[in-house]
């Protein structure tokens, strides 16, 4: 027996309430009219509840990623290629000469700068862009007084790890920028509205931004021959990305087609010759000491090309991203300026 | 006169604040070992202070490593002071002590009855006999009862990755590990298990609380009392959290020091310190020597049958691929506690407790799970945080290897070539050939004209792999489109650990 049970009172049955309530009829009728309206009430919760699909889901939101391109104006060339040691001025002399970063950004904006932060690699082995020239980037913009400057890729290596080896965090934190490491929660699906990719989960630092600033580097790729500033768009997206590279030159146009950066500065200061995207050697690295700016991605891309001694001409993602308008791949058919500080 | 409970500089008190340090100590540093907050730590501070797990290394391996000589911090203080440390430092007792507090509510009477003695406590000292036993015919399994391993396991792979489940604020990104709810199941358990019976793990199981009893036995500060002064009311039973019989002779190895006693005794006649005039005599240990002879010779068989079982100390296992530094299998058996420091600091979630993976032997030994990680080409974290070199710490260099000197091979990756999408369905891809971190890549591909199944011929790049190159990091298989059963998977063959595991002749 229970230490708080009632002691024996001599009933076989002991009961908790002495006294038995007697039903009347009014209260039996009450008792049925409840018993009737809650199986009503209950019904029509259920009825007006009922659906053909068997868990609720909510409406997905589809995005649109907005064109982040400013036109400077026709005077002012569209790219600009600068030779030199000093990434801030070289950096700094490319926007003056593109029209002044004051045609870019304005102030109040929201800039999202997008280098490559793939790998946790050191920033000698050119896996990533140059630290200094993010750094140069964002003290170039500072003068346009933006309202923030943010940093931001998907890595595919820990990103942790490659937003710290590539000494690109501190050198943005440094530089006045913040970090955006996104996490799972981080995606948006937005429709990219390509041949081949439509939806995607694409980082929600795109549409938190004004103006967008594509950072890339030039490196080797073996599928793609070179990843440059169009290929640097696939580190917006989440999601089963890799298997973008079953129609590469597809993806890279349609990706180049969906980002329209305000500005392209492309890091050629260290290029990865071969064995890229993610090299490991310091002899696969070669020093070219370039900085090539611009607001066409597809010349630029078809400059940066050059320099991995690649034909532009003859790669299909730049056919594809000039058969759409998207740039010009004979880079030396338009208004550029090359020089070095 | 009853001594003063809520004085600052009480024993009681201040036990009270040092269990709180330390707690907070010990939780501070697990969240530390992670790239970020590493930095120069002692994240395995806690399990290198472990008598226990310097004991059992010491007659796994023969030899101290490193820091496990730390443990005499411990030791040497036992020897004077008693069992302090599973009151004032062990993070298990301490958490125990709380869940009794909060679970087990009794009227006083109650509490004489579940604070005393009872024989059942013994068992620890079986547990430890046997550990032991296993530890000096080389096979080391104090893991699974180790506090500070048990403790640092649940929280590691159960508690923090649900804390972060719900909150969100630990990791970037969610952690699963395999069988992680059973290992939480197990450590919740025993916190219930205080609302049946006080402090359960630590009166009854802990092997470490026993062989810190042991040594207490000699020490000359303990709980004495004066039999001119105690009116024999039992009052002092009321808070003891070891079952110690304060009331009566004391039983030295079985107090935790919690010093609950003297406060509770309305007549002051207990204090904690060196024998007066008229203290009572004290009980040795209470372990029947025929039953520690028993459990000795049986632990004599517990070994050949865990030596006999198909394991990874014996059999060369595909899915067992241990983590870079790790030491040849059967040595890494010896050293390995179980305590999943590796699994904490690993920025890729790929180190996972195996279950029966690698044997018996090596239930919640650390193995990579390619499917849920791969090894950072330039990370050697693990090694940095394992209190027992079971995993050697290296450098960078060490592990990605220079030109004179192999980088570490962790085991060798293997195409499926029916499940490959080039290889058997004339589909690009060659994703394993951009990630392969080595240079050149062990991964190379060859440019082929393909005949599609209508007549029309595509240039395809057919993936192929070097097996002399790759070093078994597995980012191909965690990276391959084909999700499931990825299309290039890691195997154990190869490992530079082992002279035996080994598939091609080379010098």
């Amino acid at each position: 027996m229970c230490k708080s049970d009632p002691p024996f009172n001599g009933e076989l049955m002991p009961s908790k309430s002495k006294n038995v309530e007697l039903y009347d009829r009014r209260k039996f009728l009450n008792r049925v009219a409840y018993a009737c309206a809650g199986a009503l009430g209950v019904s029509a919760i259920t009825y007006m509840a009922r659906s053909g699909e068997p868990v609720y889901r909510r409406p997905e939101k589809i995005l649109t990623i907005p064109k982040f391109s400013v036109d400077a104006g026709a005077v002012y060339p569209r790219m600009a290629i600068v030779h030199g040691k000093d990434a801030d001025r070289m950096v700094k002399a490319a926007l003056e000469k593109l029209g002044g970063v004051e045609k870019f950004i304005k102030p109040g904006d929201r800039v999202l700068i997008k280098p490559n932060v793939a790998w946790d690699r050191a920033p000698e082995q050119a896996a990533n862009t140059n630290p200094h020239v993010v750094a140069a980037i964002i003290k170039a913009i500072m003068p346009a007084r933006p309202a923030s400057v943010t940093v931001t890729d998907v890595s595919l290596n820990d990103p942790y790890r490659c937003f710290a080896r590539s000494g690109i965090e501190s050198a943005a934190k440094h530089a006045g920028a913040m970090v955006f490491i996104p996490g799972d929660g981080d995606f948006r699906t937005a429709d990219l509205k390509g041949e081949l990719l439509t939806q995607w989960p694409v980082t929600r630092a795109v549409f938190e931004a004004d103006k967008i600033i594509n950072a890339p580097v030039v490196k080797h790729h073996s599928l793609s021959g070179a990843t440059l500033s169009q290929k640097n768009w696939y580190g917006m997206l989440g999601g089963r990305r890799n298997q973008l590279h079953q129609d590469i030159h597809t993806s890279i146009a349609d990706l180049a087609q969906a980002f329209r950066p305000t500005l392209t500065v492309m890091d050629a200061t260290r290029v990865l010759m071969r064995n890229g995207p993610n090299g490991g050697s310091l002899s696969d690295v070669s020093v070219f000491d370039t900085i090539i700016a611009g607001t066409d991605e597809v010349a630029i891309d078809a400059y940066s090309m050059g320099l991995l001694g690649l034909d532009p001409a003859g790669q299909t993602f730049m056919q594809m991203a000039e058969k759409r308008g998207l740039g010009v791949t004979r880079w030396k058919d338009i208004h550029h300026a090359e020089f070095t500080v | 006169m009853k001594a003063d409970l809520n004085g600052p500089f009480s024993l009681k008190t201040i036990r009270r604040v040092w269990s709180v340090f330390f707690v907070a100590m010990f939780l501070f540093l697990l969240w530390t070992a992670d790239f970020r907050h590493l930095k120069g730590y002692e994240a395995s501070l806690f399990l290198k202070i472990d008598p226990l797990v310097y004991l059992s290394g010491l007659l796994t391996g023969w030899t101290v490593y490193k820091g496990l000589a730390l443990a005499l911090l411990i030791v040497i203080p036992t020897l004077f002071l008693g069992r302090f440390f599973c009151s004032w430092i062990c993070p298990y007792g301490i958490l125990h002590h709380w869940a009794g507090k909060i679970l087990l509510k009794r009227s006083a009477a109650e509490y004489h009855e579940e604070n005393a003695y009872r024989p059942i406590y013994r068992i620890k000292y079986y547990i430890l006999t046997a550990l032991i036993v296993l530890s000096a015919f080389g096979a080391s399994q104090i893991g699974l009862f180790d506090p500070i391993a048990t403790v640092s396991r649940a929280l590691i792979i159960s508690l923090f990755p649900a804390f972060d489940q719900l909150a969100g604020v630990i990791y970037r990104k969610q952690p699963v590990y395999l069988g992680g709810a059973l290992i939480g199941f197990l450590f919740i358990g025993f916190i219930l298990a205080n609302r049946y019976v006080n402090r359960f793990w630590c009166r009854t199981l802990c092997p470490l609380g026993a062989l810190l009893g042991i040594i207490s036995s000699v020490s000359i500060m303990r709980i004495r009392r004066d039999v001119d002064k105690c009116n024999d009311c039992f009052k002092c039973l009321k808070g003891c959290q070891g079952a110690c019989d304060p009331h009566t002779e004391l039983r030295a190895s079985e107090c935790l020091a919690c010093m609950n006693c003297i406060y509770d005794c309305p007549e002051a006649a207990l204090a904690y310190g060196l024998p007066g005039p008229r203290s009572s005599a004290h009980k040795p240990v209470d372990a029947n020597r025929r039953r520690i002879i028993e459990t000795a010779l049986a632990s004599l068989v517990l070994y050949p049958m865990l030596k006999s079982s198909l394991g990874s100390g014996n059999t060369a296992l595909a899915e067992v691929i241990r983590p870079p530094g790790s030491l040849p299998e059967p040595d890494f058996l010896r050293r390995c506690i179980k305590c999943s420091m590796c699994m904490k600091v690993c920025p890729t979630n790929v180190l996972q407790p195996a279950l029966l993976e690698a044997g018996v032997e090596g239930l919640w030994t650390p193995i990579l799970v390619n499917k849920i990680g791969y090894c950072e080409h330039h990370c050697t974290l693990c090694g940095h945080v394992c209190p027992t070199g079971a995993i050697m710490p290296m450098t960078v260099k060490d592990k990605v290897g220079t030109p004179e000197k192999k980088a570490v091979k962790l085991g060798t990756a293997f195409y499926d070539r029916g499940r490959c999408l080039p290889w058997a369905m004339n589909v690009e891809c060659i994703v394993c050939e951009e990630v392969c971190p080595t240079s050149p890549k062990a991964i190379w591909f060859e440019t082929k004209e393909i005949k599609n199944r209508d007549g029309s011929v595509k240039k395809l790049k057919i993936p192929y792999l070097d097996p002399k190159l790759c070093i078994g990091c597995g980012i191909c298989e965690n990276k391959c489109p084909v999700r499931d059963t990825a299309a290039i998977r890691v195997t154990s063959v190869g490992e530079t650990r082992s002279t035996t595991n080994r598939m091609i002749l080379e010098k």
